[in-house]
Order: structure tokens, then C-alpha cells, then sequence
């Protein structure tokens, strides 16, 4: 899934590795990546976050991605600056950066503040509640967000506007969330989150 | 604005491809292009990583007079006891893992007819393109008395560094009931909200260590960046806008503006009246670097550019990025040139490549620390009008946080704040 590469890149790539530089196809790469470039500064280089708060947008699926900045520009996904930033790219951009980001590898840096404690419960619990949707142990994103290796902090804002209702979750998702808290309670997503941050 | 479209262009090198074997007349190019950039702070090292990634062929060449660098975003939790400074230090490594050439010395001069850069150490560097990121420079003699040497009994701390330590020294050392005296600058200078920021903190460090001592923040403006959002928490926190407020803020029109000072009595003059400090943390008036000066890109103060390719108006070949040039709506802040210097590397790249250069939206991103779980931003795109003129700012998008919002919403900021550092200063910087 990492492995999505635009057709232009991919052709510009390729006449490069035959000797050929054409100009032209290097603009076309390097307006993409001047487009995205900003956005580093807080998602970090390449979109993977070396920060413990701002989540990694590399390796995303383009719908996932195009979603969520639809959330942002309508304010019906919860945010902090992101509702602000996205209105300031129209569909087009959007899409251009959904398709850049996607074929960028989800880098696991690690570095987070895991509680070890917590990732026998965490890994059982999603076992039995996650895994048919975040499968692959959350590396996969066939609809949702990669949980495998993204930061615990932003998990944990998601999983807390879920909860109080303020981020639309979907009939599966839903119900799955209802059924962990009434057999688990709340808190029972802090040891999930902690395993799944913890994916390598 | 995204150009050349992706679409259309895979077709015409499709057909390019079809055609191959006839000769490329793009293909040879002689001579390795080089690019000197000048200056090691945000901008200038993000533009050597960035001209680097984009276009790994060129030779750029990252020339900064010091062997390390303190970022000043940050340095007010410094200021304030949160953070130590050897947290805000940075070296050029990850530059120079990126294929960078960084030298350590200081620049003199450049001279942009015969396209070189002089140091100090007597090493002349040819460039293709060069660009400067001079940061800012102090006006020392613009408040009577005041000198670089007076700034070692009454800091600035507006360069991280040993500045920021002296203050917190002087805080430190402060007797409990003490007044902390901040003159905050006129515009335009480097981090709009940095004084306002440091008030509170320094006010919040006062709150948790030294309960009777007050901030006074006398003032050249009667305006500052995220003023309602800091008075709403100033007055929640620190009984702002009653008889026994902890802050104070004297704006010019109430005779805020510092016009002398009294080193050796650590007395400020205002057109108010008098001010006695027990520390008093004098932030003067600005310009760009000595470097924009010395080389005459800098003709009223600040260094005027095309918003397209930052290329200085005043000299052909020589761009300014950062808080040394005149980016119209953009404020000086660190985000700002960081990403100034990613548009001024793609179009530096355009330029040597003989190509159209493209614009695309920039982004400033900036949080202000009230204390360390209770934070706020502004956020802002620009993007540049198509004679260059100006770097307008996207009315439809951008803005502060909101007001009365609840402290989850304060503390997601002050951690996605903490988590901007880590990655800015990785991104800049490798």
C-alpha cells in the first residue's frame, strides 16, 4: 500500500534512470512537492511526525485523506489549526496532496512514551474489538486511519471526540466502541491505544 | 495554483517517450549549479535541506557563522524556568548528511556582479543563485542609553543564546514583590506575539514562585498579535484588568513608548513617566541582519522581494527569505521562513533550470504558551499576488484560535505546540 506512485513520478523516474532529465517532468514533481512541503513543518518531513502530538499523514489512503480535509473545511471533524489550514486549499490541491502523501511510507520513528504495562490487554483487546477493520495490526488502512505506530496523544484527542459524540463514527465503528465501553469501560482504549502506538 | 498540469503533461511526455532516440536537447548540462545560502537559523537551514531534496544534483553551500544554533521559538519556556537552553540548540550534521556543504565562518560581503560570497576567514564562494537568511538585527542606538553592552545588565533575550540565560538568571535571582519591566518593540519585528508570550510566562513563574511580584510590559503599540486571547487568559490567570493585576500593559497611546533608559538604576523612561525594574527585559527595535544590509538589500531596513521567488528587488541573483525581508502579510516568525525558504527553493530551482516558476500557498503556523498546558495559535496561507507585489493572506481560511474555548482545547495545542518544535526543527535542520 505503500507502494502507490503517480504515473508522472513514476515516468519522470523513469527517464531519469535512463539518462534523460527533462525538465518539465521535474517541474511537474517539484509543484507537488512545494505544494506539500509546508505542511511539514508540523506533520513532519514527509508527513511522518517525529512530534508526540501531531499525527503522521504519510502512507494514508487519498480517500481517508480527502475525508478528513473535507472535515476540516466544513467543520464537522473536530480540530485545533487544521480547520483553519484546510480552507485554504481547494479541491484540487487537496487531491494533489491526498495522492502525494499516500504514496509516502508511514515512518515509525518510535520515541513515544508507551506504558509496557498496558500492551498484553491493549493487543487482546483489540484483537477481539479493532482487528476486523484496523487490520494487519493497524498497519492497514482499507477506510480508517493507520493506527500501527501513529502518536498515542492524537489517538487518544480522537478517541475522547468519539466518545463525547463530537466525531461522526460509522454504524460499525460504533457499535464496536458501545460494546468495548460496556464491557471494559472507557478506559480500557488506553491500554488499545498504547499497543497500537507501540506497533513497529 | 498547481502548474504545469499534472494531466495534460503526461501526455506530452508520453509522446516524448514514443519519440525517443532522437536526440533530448535538454539532456547535457555542463557545469554542477551552486547555490550559497547565507545563514543558519530556520530559513536558511531549511532552505539547504530543502534546495537539496528537490534537486540532489545541486551543489549548495550553507555558510553560518556559529557552529550551533539556539532557536528563539521555544525560548521564552526557557525564560520561564520550563525548558533548559540546550533543548532549543541545533547543529548542521543532518544538513550536511543531506549532501549540504556547511562552512563556519562569517560573511563579509557579496558581491553580485562577479556572483561571490566573502568571509571573515578570507574563502571566496561562487554561486549560480545565492540566498540570504539574515534573521535581525537590534537598533541599539534607538533608545538613549540603551547599547549592546547595556543589553548585558538589561537583556533582550530576542537571540537565543546566552541572552536568554542571562534573563532567566536575573528572574531567578529576583526577590519575591520585585516588578519584571518588559519593553516590547514597535513594528514590524521578529515573533509578533514573542513579548506577550514571555509576559505570561514570566507572570506564571512569578504565580507559582513569587506571588507578589508583577509584570509591566510598556508598550510602542497600541495594538499586539492575539491580544484578546491573551487578555482573556491574563485575566483569568493573573486578575488582569483589576487594581491587583499581576500584568500590566501600557500602550503607546497611554505613553507606553520607551524613549531612554537608566542602566546603571535599571529605570526605564516612558513618555508615562518613570519605571523602575528589579529585571528589566528591554526588546528594541529591529531590522535585517548585517548581512542583508552590508549588501544593499536592505534599503529602508528590511530587505524588499518578489513574493514569487523572493529574489531581492535591489539585487538580481541574491534572494531574502525569512525575518530580514519585507513579506508583506507574513509575519516574522520562524514558521514563516521555513516555509518561505521551501518556495524560494523550488523557485530557485525553476530559475536555474531556465523553467516558469510556479507559485504555491504557504503556510505560517504559531502557538503562544500561557503556561505549559494552556497554549493558542494563529495559522495563516499566502500566497503571492501574480506581479509579486505582495504575499496576500487567504481571507477564507487562517486565523486565531477561538475565544472561550475549554482547556482540552488549550491543552491539545500546548502539546501539538511542543510536538511543532520536534518536527520544525527536524525538518529544518535534518
Amino acid at each position: 500500500m505503500s507502494t502507490q506512485r503517480t504515473p508522472v513520478s513514476f515516468l519522470a523516474a523513469a527517464l531519469l534512470a535512463v539518462g534523460w532529465t527533462s525538465h518539465a517532468a521535474l517541474a511537474a514533481d517539484l509543484a507537488v512537492e512545494a505544494l506539500a512541503a509546508p505542511c511539514a513543518g508540523c506533520h513532519g518531513t514527509d508527513g511522518t511526525s517525529v512530534g508526540l502530538a501531531a499525527p503522521t499523514i504519510a502512507g494514508l489512503p487519498k480517500d481517508y485523506f480527502n475525508e478528513a480535509m473535507f472535515g476540516y473545511k466544513t467543520d464537522t471533524k473536530p480540530a485545533t489549526v487544521m480547520g483553519r489550514i484546510a480552507k485554504g486549499y481547494d479541491d484540487k490541491q487537496t487531491e494533489a496532496l491526498a495522492a502525494h502523501f499516500a504514496a509516502k511510507p508511514f515512518g515509525r520513528p518510535g520515541g513515544q512514551a508507551i506504558d509496557s504495562a498496558r500492551l498484553a490487554k491493549g493487543r487482546e483487546l483489540a484483537d477481539k474489538y479493532c482487528q476486523k477493520c484496523h487490520e494487519n495490526e493497524g498497519r492497514d488502512a482499507d477506510g480508517v486511519g493507520v493506527l500501527a505506530g501513529q502518536k498515542l496523544t492524537y489517538m487518544q484527542f480522537s478517541v475522547s471526540d468519539f466518545l463525547a459524540g463530537k466525531r461522526e463514527m460509522d454504524k460499525r465503528q460504533k457499535a464496536r466502541f458501545e460494546e468495548l465501553v460496556k464491557d471494559h469501560g472507557a478506559p480500557a482504549f488506553t491500554d488499545i491505544l498504547h499497543y497500537y502506538a507501540n506497533v513497529k | 495554483m498547481l502548474a504545469p498540469d499534472r494531466r495534460s503533461f503526461l501526455k506530452l511526455t508520453a509522446a516524448g517517450v514514443a519519440a525517443a532516440g532522437v536526440s533530448m536537447p535538454w539532456v547535457a548540462r555542463a557545469a554542477t549549479q551552486r547555490v550559497v545560502v547565507i545563514g543558519g537559523g530556520p530559513g536558511g537551514a531549511t532552505a539547504a535541506h530543502y534546495l537539496k531534496r528537490f534537486a540532489p544534483e545541486l551543489d549548495v553551500t550553507l555558510i553560518e557563522a556559529n557552529a550551533n544554533y539556539h532557536t528563539c521559538f521555544m525560548s521564552n519556556e526557557v525564560v520561564a524556568g520550563l525548558r533548559k537552553l540546550d533543548e532549543l540548540a541545533v547543529g548542521f550534521d543532518g544538513l550536511k548528511k543531506a549532501g549540504v556543504t556547511v562552512v563556519t565562518d562569517l560573511v563579509t560581503g557579496i558581491d553580485a556582479t562577479a556572483k561571490t560570497v566573502a568571509t571573515k576567514g578570507g574563502q571566496s564562494f561562487g554561486y549560480d543563485r545565492c540566498i540570504v537568511a539574515a534573521g535581525i538585527d537590534f537598533k541599539f542606538d534607538a533608545i538613549a542609553g540603551y547599547s549592546a553592552e547595556a543589553a548585558e545588565a538589561m537583556p533582550h533575550a530576542y537571540k537565543a543564546g546566552p541572552q536568554t540565560t542571562l534573563l532567566r538568571r536575573q528572574l531567578e535571582a529576583m526577590p519575591d514583590g520585585g516588578t519584571f519591566v518588559l519593553v516590547a518593540p514597535p513594528n514590524p519585528f521578529r515573533c509578533p506575539p514573542g513579548p506577550y508570550e514571555r509576559a505570561s510566562l514570566v507572570a506564571d513563574y512569578f504565580k507559582r514562585n513569587k506571588p507578589k511580584s508583577k509584570v509591566v510590559i510598556l508598550d510602542a503599540k497600541d495594538a499586539f498579535s492575539k491580544q484578546k486571547l491573551f487578555e482573556e487568559a491574563w485575566t483569568r490567570f493573573f486578575g488582569y484588568g483589576t487594581a491587583d493585576s499581576m500584568i500590566t500593559w501600557v500602550p503607546a497611546k497611554q505613553g507606553g513608548t520607551v524613549k531612554e533608559v537608566d542602566v546603571a538604576g535599571r529605570t526605564v523612561v516612558a513618555e508615562a513617566g518613570r519605571f523602575k525594574g528589579d529585571v528589566v527585559n528591554l526588546i528594541p527595535p529591529q531590522m535585517a541582519g548585517r548581512i542583508a544590509r552590508d549588501a544593499g538589500l536592505a534599503e529602508k531596513g528590511w530587505a524588499a522581494i518578489d513574493a514569487r521567488t523572493f529574489e531581492s528587488k535591489a539585487v538580481p541573483g541574491v534572494h531574502v527569505i525569512g525575518d530580514a525581508a519585507v513579506a508583506t502579510a507574513m509575519p516574522k516568525s520562524g514558521y514563516a521562513a521555513s516555509s518561505q525558504a521551501k518556495a524560494a527553493a523550488a523557485a530557485v530551482i525553476q530559475l536555474l533550470r531556465g523553467q516558469p516558476v510556479f507559485s504555491v500557498p504557504l503556510i505560517n503556523t504559531c502557538y503562544s504558551f500561557i503556561n505549559k498546558d494552556y497554549c493558542f495559535s494563529i495559522a495563516g496561507i499566502y500566497e503571492p499576488s501574480p506581479d509579486g507585489a505582495t504575499l496576500a493572506e487567504r481571507t477564507d481560511a487562517g486565523g486565531t484560535s477561538p475565544l472561550a474555548k475549554d482547556d482540552d482545547y488549550r491543552l491539545r495545542e500546548a502539546r501539538y505546540a511542543h510536538s511543532w518544535f520536534d518536527n520544525i526543527v527536524k525538518d529544518s535542520w535534518g
